[in-house]
């Protein structure tokens, strides 16, 4: 194998460790403001690294080009789908401690 | 060796996600477990060297008809319980009762004929399994045929040539139903249009923004999609599920446009594959040709053309079928139905 090649395969066993370290916080983390802070780096960092790695190998400039746009496209939807996802949950958590409160008075 | 794993671990996974959808009590739980399945599936066709159904797996079955149940799981749970929080919902149902049923949820009691459906799945399974083993090994069957006919049937991508030329009228019949099923859905709403569609609350600007970036992409893309259609894994199906998803995206974002579908507008678009496609029909008779025999000199530029009416008739439905649920009926009290996602400000 190529240096090129070599280098290749090291970056994307480090992006499987990425991918496997944003699903273990995922499965462990206690609320989900931080399930999504694990979850992004998964997304984000370890699907970048993986693209990287597939564009050392990629056959012409215009197959790492859409690599490289999948990647952008990625991140807008998970940057959208994070914000979405951490107001509802903090719309919720709010909801809780006032009826909480009500239950109390 | 490795193939074996990974091939192992898809068909377990598939398998195992199924089952965990179908008997979780948590229906948001079963809506995310059935995404999961849909894109592990798309995996499983990809493995099986059929890219056009694995495209479609992950566009229609994974992102469409998951964001489909999610909707429905949210509307669901807004009428039972009202804006709760889910979190207490989950920790209520796992609190037991005294005689030691789950609270809340639908919970039917058993009985014996509950093991009628695993014993039949498995039964199913047996047979399918059997009629494999025979089939595995002869040569296949009008695959030499229809590779001998590629050249003549204007386009270079065989997926292609058998859905819209060697077998048009299949597929002419099953656009025929997703009509069926979008009217099938403007009946049960009372509706004939989209207006009112739009979620009272004004959405978020991130998503605005996220729209303002994807959607342009997305219309490029389904265009793409139905270009590649010719020659490559692609088509009209695909291009209309990704024109579906952005017609969501928009309606999430609160884009004037999808408010304002009047019913014209809509029954043109939902109509307009089936009518080009009928149209190619008619011409073929009328030419003394049999029905859909596309003349090879014709054959490409009136496949694009029919798949570039279907991919605008299968976006549209599909984003019917999302977008009809808000609609209002007439008579209809709107609840507060629309995704909580405004910040706290």
């Amino acid at each position: 194998m190529t240096p090129v090649e070599w280098l290749s395969a090291v970056l994307m066993i480090l992006a499987g460790v990425f991918f496997l370290g944003g699903t273990v916080g995922i499965l462990r983390f206690p609320d989900t403001h931080s399930r999504l802070h694990a979850l992004t780096k998964a997304d984000n960092l370890g699907l970048g690294i993986l693209v990287f790695a597939l564009i050392l190998q990629a056959a012409s400039v215009a197959i790492a080009l859409k690599l490289l746009l999948a990647w952008v496209l990625a991140l807008v939807a998970s940057a959208a789908s994070s914000f979405l996802i951490a107001g509802s949950a903090a719309a919720a958590e709010v909801q809780a401690g006032a009826s909480a409160g009500e239950a109390d008075a | 060796m490795l193939e074996l794993a990974l091939d192992s671990v898809l068909g377990i996974g598939v398998v195992w996600l199924a089952w965990k959808a179908l008997t979780g009590e948590d229906p948001y739980r079963s809506a995310v477990l059935y995404i999961a399945f849909g894109l592990v599936m798309a995996l499983a066709w990809v493995r099986l060297e059929a890219p056009d159904i694995a495209l479609a797996e992950a566009a229609i079955g994974a992102g469409l008809t998951g964001a489909l149940l999610l909707d429905a799981a949210s509307q669901l749970s807004r009428r039972n319980d009202g804006p709760t929080d889910r979190g207490q919902r989950r920790d209520r149902a796992r609190e037991s009762r005294p005689d030691g049923m789950p609270q809340g949820g639908a919970v039917r009691s058993r009985k014996a004929t509950d093991a009628l459906v695993p014993a039949g799945a498995l039964l199913l399974g047996g047979v399918v399994a059997v009629g494999i083993a025979g089939v595995a090994g002869e040569p296949g069957g009008l695959t030499g045929l229809a590779d001998h006919s590629l050249e003549r049937s204007g386009v270079t991508h065989g997926v292609t040539a058998v859905l819209l030329n060697f077998r048009a009228f299949d597929t002419l019949l099953e656009v025929g139903v997703l009509l069926a099923a979008v009217l099938a859905m403007l009946v049960v709403r009372r509706t004939s249009d989209l207006e009112g569609v739009l979620p009272p609350s004004a959405a978020a600007p991130v998503v605005k923004l996220a729209a303002g970036v994807l959607v342009p992409l997305m219309i490029l893309m389904a265009g793409y999609l139905l270009w590649l259609g010719t020659h490559a894994p692609g088509g009209a199906f695909q291009a209309g599920a990704v024109l579906a998803s952005a017609a969501v995206l928009l309606f999430l974002a609160g884009h004037r446009s999808i408010g304002g579908l009047g019913a014209t507008t809509l029954a043109v678009i939902l109509v307009c594959g089936l009518a080009g496609f009928l149209t190619a029909g008619i011409v073929t008779l009328a030419a003394g040709l049999r029905l859909l025999e596309l003349p090879p000199a014709w054959a490409g530029p009136t496949i694009l053309l029919i798949e570039g009416t279907l991919a605008i008739s299968i976006g549209g439905t599909l984003a019917a079928l999302f977008l009809g649920a808000r609609a209002r009926a007439p008579g209809d009290v709107q609840a507060e139905i629309g995704p909580a996602n405004s910040a706290p400000e």
